[in-house]
């Protein structure tokens, strides 16, 4: 199943990728969505894998009884999670900004702070 | 150039005036006071600076670095006391004094220090100060524009003499100088002496201005003159010269040392003296014979006989008193009549008696006729040429007998034509220069006539120390006005004539030369333009492919990067590897068709041209990953997962309703570059974490969490205790991001103006 899952997050990324190079920004912003799931997934896995067994402490008991699964990862993981949302809402807004503002959702359409090079500039 | 601002009273430049002049003064009481105990043998001595990395503040006082003290400071006192009056009433003066008191320190620490890394920053130190006081006339664009090709110049050569410090630093195993000064068999027999020699040099030629590094030097005259007085003769310049000398047992006594030297400092010193002859304007004349000198010396410590180095240090001395007198006198000449052009200053004798000695004596040893010091310089050099062998000793002493006899031709131009004849009509009448402007010259202009009488006093105490400091060795020194009836003296009568009939003839070789300089298709100071010119226009092109706006083009070269250079290295390493334990396991079909759902639903983003498609797609990824987190044991993941999933799809939707549609099918070509680039890096994630799954894992971190979640924190969720107790901190930062965001977003959608109908329909007709 590691192997497995090595393999979706890979693909996954892939796709993210290719949407976070297209020019219009909703598809990049999807992009950056189906990639904060992929790196999720990367964090995951480095902790190993393991089935039914969640970080528990039984009642009574100081420490897990047995192997459970590793609780670092897990910790890290929600907190990306949580971020990745707060960062994904931001973009949203900004894209949403930037369309009301300039009428456009074409990231090669946006030159204001940066206009296209002139062709006579290296002719000086 | 001097009197054209508003002026400001003050006695003798107020407070900072007398600080300036006993700040030197004081040193040189104390240098003078230490000078017989160096006579016997070098003083070091020094405090921990940096330990952990091996820099000591430490000094080492040797002959050299005593001859070098007692000139900046001795110097320095008459310079500072100069400035009193000429500088005294402008209204930086007192910013002025800053400057020149750092540069001297500069200095001061560069000759003393015992480490090399100390010697770098020093060196920096005058390269920073004097670009300051080159540039002190800030509100004219050619002294910012000579202040700044200064810095440039020898900055860059200090960088590059950084390098050549750490390097031999490290084959020498210590930055201490007094030890590396030691094992000077040891660094010329490493192979990494060549490239310690270059980078030195490189460092030493930028800044003693050895052709073709020399154009900024004469630029350097916009600096006010009691500045140029300083730069020239003690300071500065000389401090590539000090470096040259100071590495001399080190460094020198090969071949590539040897050739190296002599033809950079032959080639500067003749050329310098050529371009003397060219100039009108008597300080730029003086300018080109500083280079002269900058040449010779670089060409006689170079030679590296005990007779060479006795020669070089020897015009060293002669040098720094008359270039720093004949600067002084310019000045007061320049402050009383308006004019420093040649060819109009006739006649000052009269008006000036006291300037004109200072100046005849300066010139005279500049010249070097007998009795003064630089008679004696001149035998010297003649006779330590003459003793050198094979070809060495025909080109060093071709090159010194040009040189010393168009010495004496622009000691002419430069000291004695102003001086004779009917008093000339000039902008200002002239008239005598005041005491503490005077005192200087005087002073200066009298040691090299009472050095040159008896010249065992600067033998003993300044030149015999120096020498044997600059050789590493011990010889007795004792110097002679009159050598007997020799070839040196013969080659001196015979440099007289030369110089005598160049003198005669000099505004005809002047305008000769002009003439070959419009003429000439090499013009370095032009050249030094190109290059800036030609940086920015690099700069520029390069800005234009690397920052050339598109969102697109960032992204690709991103990612890119990523997959090439860590795909690159996993490759070339050969650090790929599937672990058999990794094959053993299976999957069970509910997990795989997880997968597989999730793979179908990201391609369904792709693929789609709907937005709600592309919404549910996203839907389907998200849930796949929460039903994964709940399948390995991780539940509270899953719930945030499926919260923050559900929170996602209602802002996008809610956006959606007032953003544009896809671009329709039609549009939405299939990009095989984008697909290229995608594939590589979802390649390798996937052998990141196949090479990561297939090693040893490290659960000591896991371990200590398990075991302290309760006892310490009191809690059973273990991933609750890390996030809120353990980790609490990031916490704290994760909700502060959020927070963050949450302000953005609501600055970015407060003052929104709602599109109204009317607006999108003229968006439509448009």
């Amino acid at each position: 199943m590691e192997l497995l899952l090595a393999v979706t997050t890979g693909i996954l990324t892939a796709v993210a990728v290719y949407l976070m190079l297209s020019k219009n920004l909703l598809r990049y912003l999807w992009g950056l969505v189906l990639l904060s799931n992929a790196v999720n997934f990367v964090i995951f896995l480095g902790g190993r894998l393991t089935p039914g067994a969640p970080p528990l402490i039984d009642e009574g008991e100081y420490a897990p009884v047995g192997e459970v699964a590793n609780a670092l990862p897990q910790a890290l993981v929600l907190t990306a999670i949580v971020i990745s949302f707060g960062l994904m809402a931001f973009a949203l807004a900004l894209i949403y900004r930037t369309y009301m503002t300039i009428g456009t959702v074409t990231s090669t359409e946006m030159r204001i702070a940066e206009p296209r090079p002139r062709k006579s500039e290296s002719d000086e | 150039m001097a009197g054209d601002y508003p002026k400001i009273e003050r006695v003798m430049g107020g407070p900072a005036g007398w600080v300036s002049v006993l700040f030197p003064a004081v040193l040189f009481v104390f240098f003078l006071n230490v000078l017989p105990d160096v006579v016997h043998g070098p003083i070091v001595a020094g405090i921990d600076w940096v330990p952990s990395l091996g820099v000591r503040m430490s000094v080492l006082l040797d002959g050299l670095s005593m001859m070098f003290a007692l000139l900046i400071t001795g110097i320095g006192t008459a310079v500072t006391l100069y400035s009193t009056h000429y500088l005294g009433d402008h209204p930086h003066y007192p910013r002025f004094v800053c400057y020149l008191l750092m540069f001297m320190v500069g200095m001061l620490g560069l000759v003393l220090t015992n480490d090399l890394i100390a010697l770098f920053v020093f060196w920096e130190i005058t390269t920073i100060s004097s670009y300051l006081l080159i540039g002190f006339n800030a509100d004219q664009a050619s002294s910012r524009r000579s202040a700044l090709q200064a810095l440039l110049v020898t900055g860059a050569g200090g960088l590059i003499l950084l390098a050549g410090l750490i390097v031999l630093g490290s084959v020498a195993g210590s930055f201490d100088l007094s030890q590396i000064l030691t094992q000077g068999d040891e660094i010329r027999g490493h192979p990494m002496y060549g490239a310690i020699l270059i980078l030195f040099l490189a460092g030493a030629f930028t800044k003693s201005a050895q052709v073709p590094f020399h154009f900024w030097l004469p630029n350097a005259m916009a600096a006010p003159t009691p500045v140029s007085a300083y730069l020239h003769s003690a300071t500065m310049v000389k401090a590539g010269v000090f470096l040259m000398a100071r590495m001399n047992p080190v460094l020198g006594g090969t071949d590539a040392w040897f050739w190296t030297l002599i033809l950079f400092g032959g080639v500067t010193a003749v050329f310098a003296s050529v371009m003397s002859m060219r100039q009108t304007d008597i300080k730029q004349v003086l300018a080109y014979t500083t280079l002269m000198a900058l040449g010779t010396l670089t060409m006689f410590i170079g030679a590296g006989t005990h007779y060479a180095i006795l020669a070089g240090m020897l015009f060293l001395l002669v040098h720094s008193l008359y270039k720093a007198a004949l600067f002084l006198m310019i000045g007061i000449v320049d402050h009383a009549t308006g004019t420093r052009d040649a060819t109009v200053l006739r006649g000052l004798a009269k008006a000036m008696p006291l300037t004109g000695l200072a100046a005849a004596l300066a010139a005279l040893s500049m010249a070097g006729v007998p009795p003064l010091l630089g008679f004696v310089g001149k035998e010297y050099m003649y006779h330590a040429s003459m003793d050198l062998p094979g070809l060495g000793a025909i080109w060093v002493t071709l090159m010194t007998f040009a040189a010393s006899a168009l010495m004496f031709a622009a000691g002419g131009i430069v000291a004695w034509r102003p001086f004779r004849g009917e008093l000339a009509q000039t902008p200002h009448p002239a008239h005598e220069g005041s005491w503490p402007m005077l005192a200087g010259p005087l002073t200066l202009g009298a040691l090299s006539l009472i050095f040159g009488l008896f010249p065992g006093i600067p033998g003993h105490f300044l030149i015999g120390p120096a020498t044997n400091a600059v050789e590493g060795a011990v010889h007795e020194v004792d110097l002679h006005l009159w050598g007997g009836i020799n070839l040196a003296l013969l080659l001196s009568i015979v440099t007289f004539a030369v110089g005598w009939l160049l003198y005669r003839n000099h505004e005809g070789i002047r305008a000769r030369l002009a003439g070959i300089e419009t003429r000439s298709p090499v013009d370095f100071d032009a050249g030094w333009d190109h290059l800036l010119d030609g940086f920015k226009h690099f700069a520029s092109r390069l800005t234009d492919i690397v920052q050339n706006g598109s969102l697109q083009r960032y992204l690709a070269v991103t990612f890119t990067a990523y997959a090439v250079l860590v795909g690159g290295t996993y490759l070339a390493r050969g650090a790929f590897d599937v672990g058999p334990r990794l094959i053993e396991l299976g999957a069970h079909p509910v997990q795989w068709s997880v997968l597989l759902l999730m793979i179908a639903g990201s391609f369904l983003v792709v693929s789609t041209t709907s937005r709600m498609t592309a919404v549910a797609g996203l839907g389907v990824v998200s849930v796949g990953v929460a039903i994964v987190f709940i399948m390995f044991s991780a539940p509270d993941v899953a719930i945030t997962q499926l919260l923050v999933e559900v929170l996602i799809i209602v802002l996008v939707t809610l956006v959606m309703l007032r953003l544009p549609y896809l671009p329709p099918r039609s549009e939405l070509h299939f990009r095989f570059g984008h697909a290229i680039i995608a594939t590589s890096v979802g390649a390798v994630v996937t052998m990141v974490l196949i090479s990561m799954l297939s090693g040893p894992f490290d659960r000591k971190l896991t371990d200590f969490f398990e075991q302290t979640a309760y006892p310490e924190a009191h809690g059973r969720n273990i991933v609750n205790v890390i996030l809120v107790d353990f980790r609490a901190l990031d916490t704290f930062g994760e909700i502060t991001v959020v927070a963050i965001a949450a302000i953005g977003a609501l600055a970015l959608l407060r003052g929104i103006r709602t599109r109204t109908k009317t607006d999108l329909n003229a968006n439509e007709e448009a």
